[in-house]
């Protein structure tokens, strides 16, 4: 036994039942020796067991609708927002620079404005928690059909299961010359990519793979007749974003 | 997105430790609505891995203590401690009242320190790492917190001198 003296801290520390047993024993031998001690110590557990007993009921409230939904609800909002705002910003500045050095090249100029939005869209959906997609996975029938209706084309949702990515889901998306469509798949680790499709697209040559580098949001897209495709992801490298791609174009453009 | 399913699971525990904090049911869920939004705002300051708990009452202690600055409502118990007045619970049973108004008339450092450790169960750490003191600060608070409810409990006259700081 150490025989320290025992101190008020030991004697709250008894309170709370948080002494390692050496001390509890030497804190018990001290209150058996001091009556009005152990007293006022007695006083303060049946004050805690009071105070637990008359507010435990709370956690078994049904909790109000307004703390389970609007603080995720204004939060998505801003960060959607914010989110939109950034990549507008981002997006105008690169667009002018494009402008600027790569006018004359035909496929640069078809390509980035695919890129951008694709990274806009990426950017303002993919950090989203309650709300990720529209229409889920489960209902990918109903989804694929509902988007190639919307777009006016036949589109589809590649399978990305080989390479780790399972659909989440998909939704529609205000576009140029119409309306356009993400899908968005996720990882076990849950990292996120999503593809985005434009249909309508006219007069425009068809491109390899080109690549751009969106702020955080790296992009491989491509143009396939009248398709635009774009891959996007903020959490992964380049290489295995172009794996991914690669899967998506070989089932899009078989 | 598992983070949020966790803040989720634990709003009634915020709840729990609100309403005693503030011993009235409307102005417990706007603290907890408050906390839960500063959270979501600042949630790229929770260091993975901690406790999640203890975090999102040291957020709710900050934006309390944001909210009595903001306004002027301070009331010293000896030039150190806060008081602050509490609406008794209405609809609460006769002796759960008592015990709430008791714990109103608690300078609220004190209350906070008393409901962290024996309410919510944190360390006497994790309770000194919420409130921003020192660990022998929670120690003594806890000490004279549990003292002076017993005091109002039993009827005694608390001891000490309230000083109105304007």
């Amino acid at each position: 036994m150490s025989e320290a003296p025992i101190t008020e801290a030991d004697l709250q520390a008894y309170v709370d039942g948080r002494l390692d047993a050496a001390r509890l024993a030497e804190v018990e031998a001290y209150l058996a020796a001091q009556p009005a001690e152990a007293a006022r110590i007695g006083a303060y557990r049946a004050q805690a067991d009071r105070l637990r007993e008359i507010y435990a009921p709370v956690l078994d409230e049904v909790v109000p609708e307004r703390l389970l939904h609007s603080p995720a609800g204004r939060r998505s909002r801003i960060v959607a927002v914010a989110a939109a705002f950034a990549w507008m910003a981002i997006g105008a500045a690169l667009g002018w620079q494009l402008h600027d050095f790569h006018s004359p090249r035909s496929g640069a100029v078809a390509g980035v404005p695919i890129a951008r939005h694709a990274a806009i869209a990426h950017a303002t959906y993919s950090p989203e928690v309650r709300h990720p997609v529209e229409v889920g996975a489960d209902q990918e029938s109903h989804l694929v059909a509902w988007l190639s209706k919307r777009l006016g084309a036949k589109v589809r949702a590649p399978n990305l299961e080989s390479v780790g990515y399972a659909l989440v889901g998909g939704r529609l998306l205000p576009g140029e010359p119409g309306p356009v469509a993400q899908f968005m798949y996720q990882s076990k680790p849950g990292t996120r990519v999503t593809l985005y499709v434009r249909t309508g697209v006219q007069n425009q040559e068809e491109t390899a793979f080109r690549y751009s580098h969106e702020g955080k949001v790296r992009v491989f897209y491509w143009i396939d007749r009248t398709f635009g495709y774009a891959v996007s992801s903020a959490d992964i490298g380049k290489d295995a974003l172009l794996q991914i791609a690669n899967t998506a174009y070989a089932q899009l453009n078989p | 997105m598992k983070d949020s399913d966790q803040v989720v699971a634990l709003i009634p525990r915020l709840r729990r430790y609100a309403l005693a904090l503030l011993g009235d049911r409307a102005a417990a869920d706007d603290l907890v609505q408050d906390t839960l939004e500063r959270a979501l705002n600042k949630f790229h300051l929770w260091r993975r891995g901690s406790d999640l708990r203890a975090w999102l009452f040291t957020v709710m202690h900050n934006v309390y203590v944001n909210q009595l600055r903001s306004r002027r409502e301070f009331l010293a118990l000896e030039g150190e401690a806060l008081e602050l007045p509490v609406r008794a619970a209405h609809d609460a049973p006769l002796e759960a009242r008592d015990v709430a108004r008791a714990l109103a008339r608690l300078p609220v450092e004190q209350r906070e320190v008393l409901l962290l450790v024996v309410l919510e169960d944190l360390s006497y750490e994790e309770a000194a790492g919420a409130l921003g003191v020192p660990i022998g600060t929670v120690m003594s608070r806890l000490s004279r917190a549990r003292e002076k409810l017993r005091a109002l409990m039993e009827g005694l006259p608390p001891s000490g001198r309230l000083h109105i700081i304007k």
